[in-house]
């Protein structure tokens, strides 16, 4: 709870030292009139002190109003949400991505280890994990959309569908039944493809931690004296791995997976800018560049609250599933 | 017997560098990381004797020309960007600025993290609480969102940057020092050294802060190379180093619109960048695994 009053005071207090007047900006050429300009202030609540401004905004953020955003009028939650389905279907494909191949990675790492595999996948996994993703996802773009045309460059889906937002989710929204009978799969590839670059892009990073952090996990279980025990029943090795080790090696596993949350976040915004994908991280290096206070501070209050919720409720799940962590 | 009794005595315990480089050697990956950071830095260091060309000169004659792997002339071995600047030149000027940025990024975190670290360990209490609670704010953004916020308020640039980079950095300093402090305080060379009256002042910096410099290097070599790849990503997003310096993450940001008529553009900086990284990561990796004495086996 402290910590989330010291995010609140950060995000309201660093957003007003942004230099530029909100108002100016809103007015543009009309600023010149000091009558409008004092109503304009009035009307966004800049006109109270400081100190004001800052009981006021968490009056209304505890009640769930975040305020409007100076530059669409509309409300910065509403905003929020609109665009919180994009980030959380790429973080997801991008988490997934990292799953698929970074657990595989580590494991065969562990099993052949010091082989020729486990330096070619740790290497790899190094190269990974010091990649500038901004730069990763222009590589991307130009050997898969330029260079071989196989994916689509910039957006979350071909201009050519309007898809009714349901649940913000476009892979699941394409396959609402009259969708389909609209468009067939055809939307749903459209959405699929576009999303493949940036859950790459976003999900190289994490791949790499994963793959390192389950190779690590692996190679300490295979140590232990039930494996040698499960060996010397005679089980096949294969059945070992999968059956006794990597089960206990998962614990630290999910930790990873939900401390990554922060950093899925970070990905997100260099990602999103290069793909111009529709969520969170693009919206807020835009509002940061328009001197959007409220979308700032809200957007900013949002994101860290649910990195303190999300790393508190990693720190639980750990606790239950591994008895030796209880005190 | 004697003198086999005489050998033990006399035999010098191993140096400690000695023992380290041993172990480090071992790992190739860690010395190609060190030749890998000792090159940029030679680059870095003698930039403008080794740059062909000045990097902000324009060849109105030469633009967008191709590296001379895929049809390029001599005169410009890594081709031209869209105004007619000698990338290479650019490139080379470019391991300059970000080495001193990942420097100071790492001078300035490592010196706040480990103040911080010490103080928090040391007194415990009410200050330890206070501290921890703003590692820990500071832990709940997005590195890269609070760089950005950072850098809006106090205006773009490479200064600002480094300072943004370094804000962001600072947590991670902290909780490593102070997690060793914690241990070392236990130990009985502090008791002894509080017995004989020495200030704590003395103890925490003199005392403490050298048995805690194993992971504090390696943490060190691992912020050079955080610190190096947020401020080229700040570049890229128009809020670091600004135009015409010739700084990597702003020569992405510049070329990125010619990525389809000339990728080299958009290629060269960027491997630069990944090499840089991948260098420090492989060093402090190494430093890792030769300084831990649990995984000496």
């Amino acid at each position: 709870m402290p910590t989330l009053v010291g995010i609140s005071l950060l995000a309201f207090f660093l957003v007003r030292l942004v230099p530029g007047d909100p108002v100016m900006l809103k007015l543009g050429e009309r600023g010149a009139d000091p009558v409008i300009y004092a109503e304009m202030k009035k009307n966004m609540g800049l006109d109270q002190p400081i100190i004001k401004q800052y009981f006021i905004f968490i009056k209304k953020a505890i009640s769930g109003d975040l305020g409007e955003s100076h530059v669409s009028s509309r409300k910065v939650t509403e905003e929020f949400f609109d665009r919180f389905p994009a980030t959380m279907e790429l973080g997801i494909a991008a988490m997934i991505f990292a799953i698929l191949f970074g657990v595989p990675f580590g494991i065969i790492a562990a099993v052949k280890r010091n082989s020729f595999f486990d330096y070619f996948l740790m290497g790899g996994s190094l190269l990974g994990y010091s990649m500038p993703i901004f730069w990763w996802g222009l590589v991307l773009i130009l050997v898969f959309s330029v260079q071989l045309g196989l994916t689509p460059v910039s957006g979350r889906m071909s201009v050519m569908f309007d898809i009714d937002a349901w649940s913000g989710f476009l892979l699941i929204d394409t396959l609402q039944p009259e969708v389909l009978r609209e468009e067939g799969l055809a939307a749903f590839w459209s959405a699929l493809r576009h999303l493949i670059l940036p859950s790459i892009a976003m999900g190289t990073i994490p791949l790499a931690v994963m793959a390192r952090m389950t190779r690590s996990s692996m190679l300490e279980v295979l140590g232990e004296d039930y494996i040698r025990t499960a060996k010397a029943k005679g089980l096949p090795y294969s059945k070992i791995v999968i059956l006794h080790a990597f089960r206990n090696a998962l614990i630290p596993i999910i930790t990873i997976i939900g401390l990554m949350f922060g950093s899925i976040l970070t990905g997100a915004i260099l990602t999103e800018t290069i793909f111009s994908w529709p969520g969170i991280g693009k919206w807020l290096v835009a509002s940061i560049n328009a001197r959007d206070y409220p979308v700032i501070q809200g957007g900013v209050l949002f994101i860290a609250t649910m990195v303190v919720i999300v790393n508190a409720s990693v720190d639980f799940i750990y606790a239950y599933i591994n008895p030796k962590m209880r005190t | 017997m004697e003198t086999r009794a005489e050998d033990t005595i006399l035999e010098e315990p191993e140096h400690f560098f000695k023992e380290f480089w041993d172990y480090f050697k071992k790992n190739r990956g860690a010395v190609a990381g060190l030749f890998l950071i000792l090159f940029f830095s030679i680059v870095a260091l003698l930039a403008a004797f080794i740059a062909p060309k000045d990097p902000s000169i324009l060849h109105s004659s030469a633009l967008r020309l191709p590296p001379i792997w895929s049809g390029g002339t001599s005169d410009f071995l890594f081709g031209t960007d869209d105004v007619g600047r000698d990338i290479l030149s650019r490139l080379i000027h470019g391991s300059q600025i970000s080495m001193t940025i990942g420097f100071f990024v790492v001078l300035i975190s490592m010196s706040f993290g480990t103040f911080l670290g010490l103080v928090s360990g040391y007194y415990g209490g009410w200050i330890d609480r206070l501290i921890m609670r703003g590692v820990d704010i500071l832990m709940a953004f997005p590195s890269i969102l609070l760089a950005i916020v950072v850098v809006s308020v106090m205006g773009p640039g490479i200064k600002n940057a480094i300072v943004a980079v370094a804000i962001v950095a600072i947590p991670s300093f902290t909780r490593i020092v102070r997690a060793s402090v914690l241990a070392e305080k236990q130990k009985q060379y502090v008791q002894a050294s509080k017995t004989f009256g020495a200030s704590s002042f003395r103890i925490m910096f003199s005392q403490i802060l050298p048995n805690c410099m194993a992971p504090l290097i390696v943490q060190a070599t691992l912020g050079f190379s955080d610190g190096i790849l947020n401020a080229a990503a700040l570049g890229f997003l128009g809020l670091g180093a600004q135009p015409p310096t010739a700084e990597w993450g702003t020569m992405l940001a510049d070329a990125r619109p010619f990525i389809e008529s000339s990728p080299w553009m958009v290629t060269l900086p960027g491997i630069c960048i990944l090499v840089v990284v991948l260098g420090f990561n492989l060093f402090g990796d190494g430093l890792r695994d030769a300084l831990d004495p649990r995984l000496k086996k």
